[in-house]
């Protein structure tokens, strides 16, 4: 498919370096932690998790993103998607635990929405470096309980969200969704472990991506060779036992960095 | 057990370049939940290539356009991936090299031997990295020199994969086989672009790239079909495969094997099924060996 002409209808400034872009189009048909490839003519194309059906939120960060920090609402960037594997959409009753660092709140706020509205209890742990930065707190109150934590304490615990998420029984939960900086998903990966409900967890994962759709295989990780662009973004924690996760990731060139 | 240049494939089927060949663990995978005979790597080269800007590959309704611009981690960033992929893919790896002399692709191919390669494939058709691939591929003098540099250096089987952005690829196919190539691997992808028209701007981040994918597979067919009468090599086939149908047709034009490669975009055990496929219409067929098919339509006109 040749990218659509996405005209954004509204920009909405949620944190300093956080923007929401509303477009034109919606995708009817996304399941929540399904990816767009957003094309800013002339620099680059780069993915962003769905915040809504209509909405990419975005992290300035380089090129790409400063980029589209320049636009204005009326301007267009081309989109194509949705692609990729969301999450699971939980049973009726079933209880929901969404875990979301930074950024990583953008793919997990229609989750939750998709899951209350299918009956399922959600609570949420919700971290940013500030109380200026928590991103979508308010979506995920209006749904249930909201967990904060912020590494400098202006607001709830003060520190990580694996340290908000101690004081949680996370057992008690039927699933668990986590999106954020690789570091934190790798934390909780390992708390998950400990407490020996991987299972029940999904992850959203990071990689660079090329071609976006499957192919090239830029985005493959260790030792599954699964590719991130397709198979997941959102993996299985099960999916992720002894692989490279929080270890190394590979830029452009196929080579490896570590985390 | 299928014999191809000396490699032992449990089939004829084979992971194309440049897809899903940049880490050991996804080569790996593609020969055994794919069920691929044989695997080829990305293309390697002499140094680090993040490659082109995004978007670098777009699917299109009649196949697929892509221009990476050969990213890769050089060989020396290689070779851990390369190892992997031998130490645990039960079918043949092989490597793909690029460089923009025959000194470069020698050296390139003597820094992967450690590793163990099964064969090389030279790289000298892609049709949108600046003094590299194509540049090389449409001098005949030139790919007979590459070719003889590479097979100077390593004692493993030289495929050499042609480009079709040629007037005529038979005598590019015949400086690889003066070159000591052991098969010519046809075709890399095929000049394309696609412009945005609500913004005036060409889509691919390189503005133009390569075609691939089932609108190629009829330009795939005829220089598969021409180099089987001019070369006494085998003569692999690459382009729009994506079904047994396609590569028994692929293989009557002449072909000893067939890649595969925009093809895993709608499933990556495409291979077990066109392996399976194709043993269901030599049954049918009362074929007793794949050999009675390769290069049929040139013996019944
Ligand atoms: C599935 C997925 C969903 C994402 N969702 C969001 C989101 O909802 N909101 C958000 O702000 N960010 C999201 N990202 C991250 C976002 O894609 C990168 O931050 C963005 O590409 C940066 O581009 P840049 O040109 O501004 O930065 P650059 O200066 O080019 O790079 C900065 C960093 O961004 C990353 N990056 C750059 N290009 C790519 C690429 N093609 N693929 C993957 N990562 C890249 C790299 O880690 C790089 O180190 C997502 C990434 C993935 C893989
Ligand atoms: C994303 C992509 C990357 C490719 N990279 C390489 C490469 O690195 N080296 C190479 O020789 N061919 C490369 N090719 C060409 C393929 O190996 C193959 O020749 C071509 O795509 C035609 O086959 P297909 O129609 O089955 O895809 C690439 C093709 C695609 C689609
Ligand atoms: S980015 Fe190409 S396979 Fe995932």
């Amino acid at each position: 498919m040749l990218p659509l002409n996405a005209i954004i209808t509204q920009i909405t400034e949620e944190s300093p370096l956080v923007r929401t872009f509303f477009f034109d189009h919606r995708f009817e048909d996304m399941e929540p932690g399904q990816f767009v490839m957003v094309w800013v003519r002339g620099v680059d194309e780069v993915p962003m998790g769905l915040s809504r059906n209509n909405s990419i939120t975005v992290q300035k960060v380089g090129e790409a993103t400063s980029k589209l920090f320049e636009l204005k609402e009326g301007d267009s960037f081309g989109l194509r998607g949705p692609f990729g594997k969301g999450f699971t959409l939980p049973a009726k009753d079933e209880k929901l635990l969404i875990i979301a660092g930074g950024v990583g709140a953008a793919p997990l706020s229609p989750y939750a929405e998709a899951a209350s509205a299918a009956g399922a209890e959600v609570n949420t742990v919700l971290g940013a470096r500030n109380a200026g930065d928590l991103l979508f707190e308010e979506r995920f109150e209006a749904l249930g309980k909201v967990y904060v934590s912020t590494d400098d304490g202006s607001k709830g615990v003060k520190g990580f969200v694996t340290d908000a998420l101690k004081n949680l029984d996370v057992a008690a939960y039927d699933r668990i969704a986590v999106c954020g900086p690789e570091i934190m998903m790798a934390s909780v990966f390992r708390l998950l472990e400990e407490k020996k409900v991987l299972e029940k967890s999904e992850f959203s994962l990071h990689r660079y991506f090329k071609c976006g759709i499957g192919v090239c295989g830029a985005c493959c990780i260790d030792q599954s060779g699964l590719r991130v662009c397709k198979d997941g973004p959102v993996f299985s924690g099960v999916q992720l036992i002894g692989s490279e996760l929080g270890k190394y990731s590979r830029d452009a060139s196929g080579r490896r960095v570590k985390i | 057990m299928y014999t191809l240049t000396g490699l032992k494939l449990k089939n004829p089927t084979i992971l194309a370049a440049g897809v899903l060949g940049t880490t050991g663990a996804s080569l790996c995978r593609v020969a055994r939940e794919g069920g691929a005979g044989a695997v080829v790597t990305k293309s390697i080269g002499p140094a680090p290539k993040t490659g082109h800007p995004n978007p670098s590959m777009i699917r299109l309704d009649c196949g697929f356009l892509n221009a990476m611009g050969l990213p890769n981690p050089s060989y020396p960033g290689f070779l851990q991936e390369l190892e992997f992929a031998k130490e645990n893919s039960a079918a043949p790896v092989i490597a793909s090299i690029f460089g923009g002399t025959p000194s470069e692709f020698a050296e390139v191919a003597e820094g992967l031997l450690p590793s163990k390669p099964d064969a090389f494939e030279l790289n000298v058709s892609c049709p949108h990295a600046e003094g590299y691939g194509a540049a090389i591929g449409s001098n005949p003098c030139l790919v007979e020199a590459v070719t003889a540099a590479v097979k100077d250096v390593v004692n493993v089987p030289v495929w050499v994969k042609l480009t079709p952005n040629v007037a005529d690829i038979t005598c590019i196919g015949n400086a690889a086989e003066s070159g000591g190539a052991d098969a010519v691997v046809a075709i890399n992808t095929v000049k394309g672009m696609a412009i945005d028209i609500e913004s005036g701007f060409p889509v691919l981040g390189n503005r133009s790239g390569g075609l691939s994918g089932k609108a190629v597979k009829p330009v795939a067919i005829k220089c598969v079909y021409d180099l089987y009468t001019a070369l006494e090599i085998p003569v692999i086939g690459v382009g729009g495969v994506s079904s047994w149908k396609d590569a028994v047709e692929m293989m009557m034009a002449g072909a000893a094997a067939v890649q595969v490669g925009s093809a895993v975009y709608d499933r990556v055990d495409v291979f077990s099924e066109i392996d399976s496929g194709i043993e269901a219409f030599l049954r049918r067929k009362g074929y007793s060996d794949i050999k009675k098919i390769i290069g049929l339509a040139h013996e019944v006109v």
